[in-house]
């Protein structure tokens, strides 16, 4: 099945029903009579998006194509299937993600992912805020599952993550890995300021240096196997991984002290 | 203005002597009446259960520590949203649910009557407001008045008559319904050094020349003496810990016979040594108050999941703080009390979560007085109100009972004696914890019975041999006589009243508290009383004496 935004929401359209699960085995008419919100009014997907196709019954595919940096999350609670974003999307992208892939060809807002369960999203540009974290108030974030960040996140990366993998391409900003509960994120750019900031277990691994929180501790200078299978995992996903980063010695600092001291960011030494 | 007619329902009214008969009931312009004509509006309540509406004696559900336990717990909203239904409004649920659907989630349970049990006099404005955003449920509140610095001070100069006078002027100045204490004389010293409290009835407290008991002593004196329709409401110390049964026997004999309320009886039922596990002293507990006809007292039942710990007894959060290690609020509200906050819940696996949940069943099934104790989760310590419908069943159904028994904590429930009791209790009991005996204990006669005269605030249930499932939705509710919940359907919005007492004192007492308001509080003390606007449709009970005699008459 195709959509394709054919007019652009004046105020954020909230379209949980864009997902392989929702639209499997519904006509092309039948799914223009969806709802989804646009902001407080209730409407069908119809009046914003033309639909073409039925969503085949082996892969699963929905592909989306416009500028949907308005429409907030598509692919919401999606558990299996294939949603192919042609351009950018807004908040919340794969929120409650249980299964499936998500790939998106341009940036993504934020809150990408947020407390998944399983399944793979994709994001071939850049990524907002709060990518794979728990929401305002909640201890836990990521459950599971991988997101793959080609370009660069902002803060609160994996914000309460407990299992799973983050992969950002570029840079992250403030507060990577703040609170988390386990799980592991890898930037193979530099991290922003106070990453791993009340953290408890699980390990951030960073290919620049950055300043660590008091709270942390230098304690070894190492070569662990995890991360050579990490980085051809995600070589092998299409990220560019350099070869010394897999054959390389990296500093690994312990903390966050304030809590168990058993999370662990792991900086490439050389 | 509004007549009513309900008729062919088995009507249980325990202040009236009437259980399970069918009997018609008809009202008019809010009020209980003898008839009305024939022609008047009418539900049929054939194959249904008619009783007054419910009254929570202690609960937490307005002020400024409930919108802080609203504003920190988002992740517990978002799931229960209440959607706007015609002119009602909308708001969030979870366990601390907002004003409004506080209002309309009592009243869906069949409760038309509310006290949120623990304000400092500063936040009784702040309360206020909130009741005017809490629709349907009439409502008052209890003032805190245990740790309030210029009190301890007139007690240690035993200074007793402007001590009286100084009460009197508190409970004007905020509105209040009762006199509430919390770990009396126990959050002063905490607020001053890091684990520092009192555990003994007759011990020091740290920088006063005076003792949890005088404290104790004083306020059931005064409350007796105002002649206030509800005595006293204690939450003792030590609350939680193992062995603390000891100093709840010590409290109710510091009453010496006058009346008092404890509440939450079941967090302070507890034997074994202290840092070791709690046992169980319901037992006990029971036994001293069947004997004592002057002690009444509420639960607090604990029912596992989600709760919020919310209190005046600030030590005891730091407690509970340091084993959950999540996050809480603590809160200093200056010369009067402390607070604290924080997220908890209970699990059947736990021994202490099980123990506590049989402690407090014991206690109900134990108490041969059903009027003197009565049914409370202290909402949302031990649960939100929305358990009550299945704590009524655990009550009311022994097997259910047992079974739920044998699914939590073995060593828990073996060191009670919760699976050797046989009583189920009857409906009537029911009407008489959830209803008539709280409205009686608060010295609320109109409320709690459906005599001719009182309250016209009626629920109607569908019959239902799960009395969990008839419990958790009224299928009518009529509040003051008009009807809220239609069918289960909401209808239009109510306002409910707000319940206040207005002793009488000697205005020189102003000229006392006035330096000391200069001197150390951050309002101005003209600033600092409640004015009547605030009260909007209220009612001032009056003391107890004379409502004793009215409330005699009013019976034969």
């Amino acid at each position: 099945m195709k959509l394709r935004l054919h007019t652009t929401p004046e105020v954020p359209l909230e379209a949980e029903v864009i997902s392989p699960d929702a639209l499997q085995g519904l006509s092309e008419s039948e799914a223009a009579l969806l709802p989804i919100y646009h902001g407080n009014r209730k409407v069908g997907l119809g009046e914003f998006f033309e639909i073409s196709g039925r969503v085949d019954e082996s892969e699963g595919v929905v592909e989306v194509e416009g500028d949907l940096s308005r429409v907030k999350l598509i692919g919401h609670s999606m558990s299996a299937g294939r949603l192919v974003i042609h351009g950018s999307v807004g908040a919340h992208l794969g929120a409650s993600m249980k299964g499936g892939e998500i790939h998106v060809s341009g940036d993504a807002a934020d809150w990408v992912g947020r407390e998944m369960s399983g399944g793979r999203i994709v994001i071939q540009g850049n990524a907002g805020h709060m990518v794979g974290s728990a929401v305002r108030g909640s201890s836990a974030g990521v459950q599971g599952g991988e997101i793959i960040i080609h370009g660069n996140a902002l803060n609160e990366v994996g914000n309460g993550m407990r299992r799973g993998l983050i992969a950002v391409g570029g840079n992250t900003h403030d507060f990577t890995g703040v609170n988390m509960l386990a799980g592991t994120i890898v930037v193979l750019g530099r991290l922003g300021m106070r990453p791993g900031a009340g953290m408890v277990r699980g390990s951030i691994v960073a290919m620049e240096r950055t300043e660590c929180l008091p709270t942390f501790t230098y304690n070894s200078t190492i070569q662990p196997d995890f991360i050579r299978f990490y980085l051809f995992h995600l070589r092998k996903l299409g990220m560019s991984i350099k070869d010394e980063f897999i054959n390389g010695q990296y500093e690994r600092w312990s903390g966050d002290s304030l809590e168990l001291n058993k999370g662990e960011i792991l900086m490439y030494a050389g | 203005m509004s007549v009513l007619r309900i008729i062919n329902g088995k009507v249980h009214d325990p202040v009236n002597n009437i259980d399970g008969r069918i009997k018609d009931i008809f009202v008019r312009d809010g009020k209980i009446v003898e008839s009305v004509p024939e022609d008047s509006p009418t539900i049929d309540a054939s194959g249904m259960v008619v009783l007054p509406g419910g009254v929570d004696i202690h609960c937490h559900i307005a002020g400024h520590k409930v919108n802080m336990a609203r504003k920190f717990q988002p992740e517990d909203h978002r799931k229960d949203a209440q959607l706007r239904v015609g002119e009602l409004r909308s708001g969030t649920g979870g366990v601390v649910p907002s004003t409004f659907t506080t209002g309309y989630r009592y009243a869906t349970l069949g409760y038309t009557t509310a006290m949120e049990a623990a304000v400092p006099p500063m936040s009784a404005r702040h309360t206020l407001e909130e009741f005017h955003d809490t629709p349907v449920i009439d409502k008052g509140f209890y003032v805190l008045l245990a740790n309030n610095i210029f009190l301890n001070q007139l007690l240690e100069k035993g200074r007793m008559e402007e001590f009286r006078e100084a009460v009197a002027w508190w409970l004007n100045a905020s509105k209040a319904y009762a006199i509430k204490l919390v770990n009396p004389g126990g959050d002063e010293p905490w607020k001053g050094r890091k684990n520092s409290n009192v555990d003994q009835l007759d011990q020091k407290i740290s920088g006063f020349d005076l003792t949890p008991r005088k404290i104790i002593k004083a306020l059931i004196d005064v409350s007796n003496d105002l002649g206030l329709p509800h005595p006293a409401h204690i939450h003792c110390n030590n609350l939680g810990h193992s062995g603390n049964y000891a100093t709840t026997l010590d409290t109710m004999r510091t009453a010496e016979g006058r009346r008092v309320h404890i509440t939450h009886i079941q967090f302070h039922s507890y034997g074994g040594k202290l840092g070791e596990k709690p046992t169980s002293k319901a037992a006990e507990i029971a036994e001293y108050i069947n004997h004592h006809p002057n002690i009444t007292a509420d639960v607090g039942q604990v029912m596992f999941g989600n709760a919020t710990i919310m209190t005046g007894d600030a030590p005891l959060t730091w407690l509970l703080r340091n084993m959950t290690h999540k996050k809480w609020i603590n809160a200093d509200t200056e010369c009067e009390s402390g607070c604290g906050i924080l997220p908890f819940a209970y699990q059947g696996h736990v021994y202490t979560h099980a123990l506590q949940w049989a402690v407090g069943l014991e206690l109900f099934l134990l108490s041969k007085d059903p009027w003197r104790m009565v049914l409370s989760t202290d909402h949302p310590n031990g649960g939100s109100f929305e358990n009550y419908p299945r704590l009524i069943r655990l009550l009311m159904d022994r097997e259910f009972r047992n079974e739920e028994a044998r699914k939590v904590n073995q060593k828990a429930i073996a060191n009670t004696k919760l699976l050797d009791i046989d009583r189920e209790m009857t409906m009537q009991e029911i009407a008489i914890i959830t209803r008539a005996g709280p409205a009686r204990i608060l010295g609320l006669t109109d409320k709690g019975q459906l005599g001719v005269g009182a309250d016209a605030d009626i629920t109607i249930y569908d019959e239902n041999e799960n009395r969990e499932e008839m419990f958790n939705a009224a299928r009518y509710v009529v509040k003051s006589g008009n009807i809220f919940i239609d069918n289960h359907e909401f209808r239009e919005d109510r306002h409910g009243r707000i319940y206040h007492v207005a002793p009488d004192y000697d205005p020189a007492v102003e000229d006392t508290l006035r330096p000391f308001f200069e001197d150390y509080y951050t309002i101005q003390f003209d600033n600092y009383a409640v004015d009547d606007s605030y009260l909007g449709d209220h009612e001032t009970v009056k003391p107890y004496p004379a409502r004793f005699e009215e409330a005699k008459v009013s019976m034969t």
